[in-house]
């Protein structure tokens, strides 16, 4: 077998060292009943060659992949990476070492860590971010546990309906088991769709933990962030915003510029391929008087016994492995290598790239809805937009179905996670379509409106 | 020595232009020290003219103004950026590895061509089902696989790293309870259990029970009948544990923990002893959760991406995360009616790009080759224990599994610790085992060779382990003063704590 390396001679001798004389006999005080039925019945190895024709085969069978214009979105953002962000996570070095616990040997990792726990911060305008989370809808559901950390007494949890579904299910589900919490779910208005404001300022009194605002939101709207801060400030809760697109931190206002409390969100769209929706990365910022209940990896920068910089894990006595049930999280691992691959991709982007490539967006994003416009589909809300934004439709099935028939995959249907926008297409716009695509998509939609 | 396997140390360090940088103890300034307003490392594509801009589509009050401190490199600074940093690193396929519980098995370089394929890497998760059926079958296969190497009923590829599957465990076990009208409190967990096992029963709304291992390290079922009640959820139970041993009373665990209707969670951080040797399934287990990373070969990326299935029998199959594949004439697809699921934990359906390459390396290995993974596993474990007893004798008399846990008396005999030693290994090449770990052992070295190293690793592993043992004795301030060839000498953990710096920031 390729990947082992032992002789015969090696294993005899080995086993003669321990005083053994076949490999079975290692194995012997394993109850004999359990050995008796362990046969693996899979078929028998085979060479790397036979490997690469097994999986390219159900590669190719994925047609949606390739071969389409595509205007999916929904969490998950087509964009392009460049080739030096593969360059670099390909790295043995990087790729095949693991969490830098022995800090002397995993300067790379740790130093690349702490290098995006400041971009996190740069790009969010909060104080501290930690390593990273698993995504972005993870990270959102540790956000919320953190704030009730914070704020033990609070019990109400405020979402925002225009906060991704996934997301408010992910929450649910990790507030599942948790006593003394109340989800509430703050409708978004049916003009804008933004998140109703007086329907949060209902809520907000001292029950109130926090609140949970999509930024941009599920319906690609840019949310009044600063004012949901603002009211969720004045009830004493904290505010959390998610951003699944995380290129529109590159041009909106910061979510720490506008009050809010512990910024989270997806890295996906920093150079990481959709690659049928993981891994990705989750992200999370909060203020340093925050910082023993976040959750997750923190690397911080001391000194060598030379008195030179360096870089090590800090602050372990939230985690798992020190304080055990008290510990602020259960996460171990995290996405260390999708972090690296983002913090390559913004690094390259850097500070007038990344800008100018969400200016892209918007631009290539309105021309598109104004395309639309012209030929008779009008949005589904009025509110600003990033990159992504809701048609209103009278079939969005049968839209997407012509579209299918054009080779489009023209965005995605709300009706299933919101029943009150069964009329609604989601359409997400990126640097990765061309501007003679819109007519096209037009079209297809024109056929069956 | 392994003199070939050690880091090399940065030569040339390029000049930062900014005058705020600081002389770093590894020659490699931050990026940030590295930017010059007005570089950059990518160009868009031109821009169709005429049209306004993104900033005045939106209105300046929706804008930030800047993103102040933001690197500014240009393309080639970037990559060597990167690739130095990376010479800083220790890592599996440059060195031993051979970190305890963590398996640092050979990452076939194959699975990452494989993962990156058009039509994997390129595919978005929410495009329609008819035209991902390969993603599909290949999901399905794998749930397939896992059951069969489990000896478990159903798989849920879901949970995105070993810990988020222990949550998702016993999320299903509360919610089994729940639907048959019981309402459960604890879980009992023993004390050599990973730190994940409790902070995942916080998580999940469980009180923690510690049962103890007895003398010879294992769990004896008068134990658990001690502490089983009808307000015990399940129990958790790492087998092997994380002393390396198979837990021999594991069969009539499960059978006590069934009489009082409480369920055996089986932590599957330890599969790579048990390929081909015993199905947890078999076991009496009725969840288990296993860590794509180790057992099966993905990379562990400096800490992550891994994946973390878990394997559920029948009766627990309704309680599985959102989403569930599903087949039919038309193929396959996701369902979206499961009324007792758990639900979601995560944005999408699984780190698929690590379910790909898991895939892959079981297809490599196949049934016959798993079973060998496994055996040859034991072998380097045994052997490294077996030549090293002399010095570091094992924690346990009972037979060691995939790994095992040494002690020694250099901290009495010469005040050497274990972090010490640990950091002695790093100048021979080697890095450490898990130290400190499990908790039950004072001063615990934990090993786990692997089945992808040879024996002359191996022996020189044990060499450099006796070398440090007599410097340990004759020279101690060597091992003290340890690391002295790496980029940097010991580093400052606790100021590290007690003044955290988490971020750089531009000098004023």
């Amino acid at each position: 077998m390729r990947f082992m390396p032992h002789t015969d001679s090696d294993i005899a001798a080995m086993l003669e060292t321990i005083g053994a004389k076949h490999l079975d006999d290692l194995i012997a005080h394993v109850p004999a009943n359990l050995r008796a039925s362990a046969t693996i019945d899979l078929e028998r190895g085979c060479s790397e060659a036979d490997v690469v024709r097994e999986i390219s085969v159900l590669a190719a069978r994925n047609t949606g992949a390739s071969g389409f214009t595509s205007f999916l979105g929904a969490g998950y953002y087509r964009h392009y990476v460049p080739a030096a962000v593969r360059a670099v996570i390909a790295r043995a070095e990087f790729a095949t070492s693991y969490t830098p616990y022995q800090a002397e040997a995993s300067q790379g990792t740790a130093q690349a860590i702490f290098e995006f726990q400041t971009l996190i911060r740069q790009l969010t305008a909060l104080e501290v971010a930690n390593a990273s989370m698993y995504d972005g809808a993870s990270a959102a559901a540790e956000a919320v546990l953190m704030a009730r950390r914070l704020m033990p007494k609070r019990p109400v949890v405020a979402l925002s309906r225009a906060l991704w579904p996934e997301y408010r299910a992910t929450i649910r589900t990790y507030l599942s088991a948790l006593s003394g919490l109340e989800i509430v779910e703050i409708p978004f208005d049916d003009a804008t769709g933004a998140t109703d404001i007086a329907a949060f300022d209902r809520v907000a009194n001292d029950r109130l933990l926090c609140t949970v605002t999509g930024y941009p939101n599920a319906l690609g709207v840019i949310e009044p962030l600063g004012a949901i801060a603002e009211m969720t400030r004045r009830a004493g809760a904290l505010a959390i915003s998610a951003t699944a697109e995380g290129i529109a931190l590159g041009l909106l206002r910061a979510p720490g510029e506008l009050g809010v409390d512990i910024a989270v969100g997806e890295g996906q769209s920093f150079g990481l391929p959709l690659q049928y929706g993981g891994p990705g990365v989750g992200f999370m910022a909060a203020r340093t008087t925050h910082l023993r209940q976040m959750p997750g990896r923190l690397v911080g920068q001391t000194l060598d016994r030379d008195g030179r910089r360096a870089f090590c894990l800090t602050l372990n006595t939230r985690e798992q492995h020190i304080r055990r049930e008290r510990a602020t999280s259960n996460i171990c691992t995290n996405h260390s290598l999708c972090a690296l691959a983002a913090m390559v991709y913004l690094s390259l982007m850097g500070r007038s790239g990344l800008r100018d490539l969400a200016e892209r967006n918007v631009e290539l994003a309105h021309q598109a809805a104004a395309e639309l416009d012209a030929a008779g589909i009008r949005r589904r809300f009025s509110g600003p937009f990033f990159n992504e934004f809701t048609l209103k439709l009278a079939n969005p099935t049968a839209a997407l179905k012509a579209a299918e028939r054009r080779q489009i995959l023209a965005g995605i249907a709300l009706g299933g996670d919101y029943p009150e926008l069964s009329d609604a297409l989601l359409v997400s716009v990126t640097e990765m379509n061309r501007g003679d695509e819109f007519s096209r998509l037009a079209a297809a939609i024109a056929e069956v409106r | 020595m392994a003199s070939a396997g050690r880091i090399r140390p940065v030569a040339v360090v390029e000049t930062p232009s900014t005058p705020d940088h600081i002389e770093s103890a590894a020659g490699v300034p931050l990026i940030f020290e590295l930017s010059s307003e007005g570089r950059r490392g990518t160009d868009l594509s031109p821009r169709a003219a005429g049209d306004r801009s993104g900033a005045e589509l939106l209105g300046a009050e929706l804008c930030r103004e800047d993103l102040p401190g933001f690197p500014e490199l240009s393309e080639p600074q970037v990559l060597r950026h990167f690739l130095r940093l990376s010479q800083l690193n220790f890592a599996q396929a440059l060195q031993f590895y051979p970190l305890g519980s963590c398996t640092m098995k050979y990452n076939p370089v194959v699975n990452d061509e494989l993962a990156a394929l058009p039509g994997l890497a390129g595919l978005h998760p929410s495009t329609p089902a008819h035209l991902a059926q390969g993603a599909l079958e290949l999901i399905a296969r794998m749930e397939a696989a896992l059951a069969e190497i489990t000896g478990m009923d159903a798989v849920s590829l879901h949970p995105a790293a070993g810990a988020q599957g222990e949550l998702t465990g016993l999320l299903i076990v509360r919610a089994y309870h729940r639907k048959r009208g019981e309402v459960r409190h604890k879980v009992i967990i023993p004390d050599t259990a990973h730190g994940t096992n409790p902070a995942s029963c916080t998580l999940a709304g469980f009180e923690v029970i510690v049962a103890k291992s007895n003398r010879r390290g294992y769990l004896e079922a008068a134990e658990v009948r001690r502490l089983v009640s009808d307000d015990v959820a399940a129990m958790m139970v790492t087998n092997p544990n994380t002393l390396g041993i198979f837990e021999p009373e594991i069969q009539e665990i499960a059978a006590t923990l069934h009489e009082r209707g409480a369920m055996l969670y089986l932590d599957g951080a330890n599969m790579n002893a048990l390929l081909g040797v015993a199905k947890p399934g078999h076991m009496g287990a009725d969840i288990v959760q296993l860590n794509l990373h180790k057992s099966f070969s993905t990379p562990h990326g400096g800490g992550g991406p891994g994946a973390g299935p878990v394997a559920v029998k029948k009766h627990l199959e309704p309680f599985l995360p959102m989403p569930r594949l599903k087949h039919s004439s038309a193929g396959y697809e996701f369902d979206g009616e499961r009324p007792d699921s758990i639900g979601r934990m995560r944005s999408f359906h699984n780190n698929f790009g690590m379910i790909v390459r898991a895939y892959a390396y079981i297809l490599a290995l196949g049934g016959d080759g798993l079973g060998m993974a496994s055996r040859l596993a034991i072998l380097g474990a045994n052997y490294v224990r077996k030549r090293l007893q002399p010095h570091f004798p094992s924690a346990t008399v009972e037979p060691s599994m995939h790994e095992c846990v040494l002690s020694h008396d250099l901290e009495k005999r010469a005040g050497v610790s274990t972090l010490e030693i640990a950091k002695r290994l790093l100048d021979f090449g080697i890095h450490p085992p898990t130290i400190y770990f499990p908790l039950v052992v004072p001063g615990a070295l934990m090993i786990e060779p692997t089945e992808t190293e040879s024996k002359e690793i191996l022996d020189n592993f044990i060499v450099a382990m006796e070398r440090i043992y007599d410097e340990a004795l004759n020279d101690p301030k060597r091992v003290k003063n340890a690391p002295q060839t790496l980029p940097v000498s010991r580093v400052d953990e606790a100021l590290a704590a007690r003044r955290p710096i988490l971020r750089w920031e531009k000098k004023a």
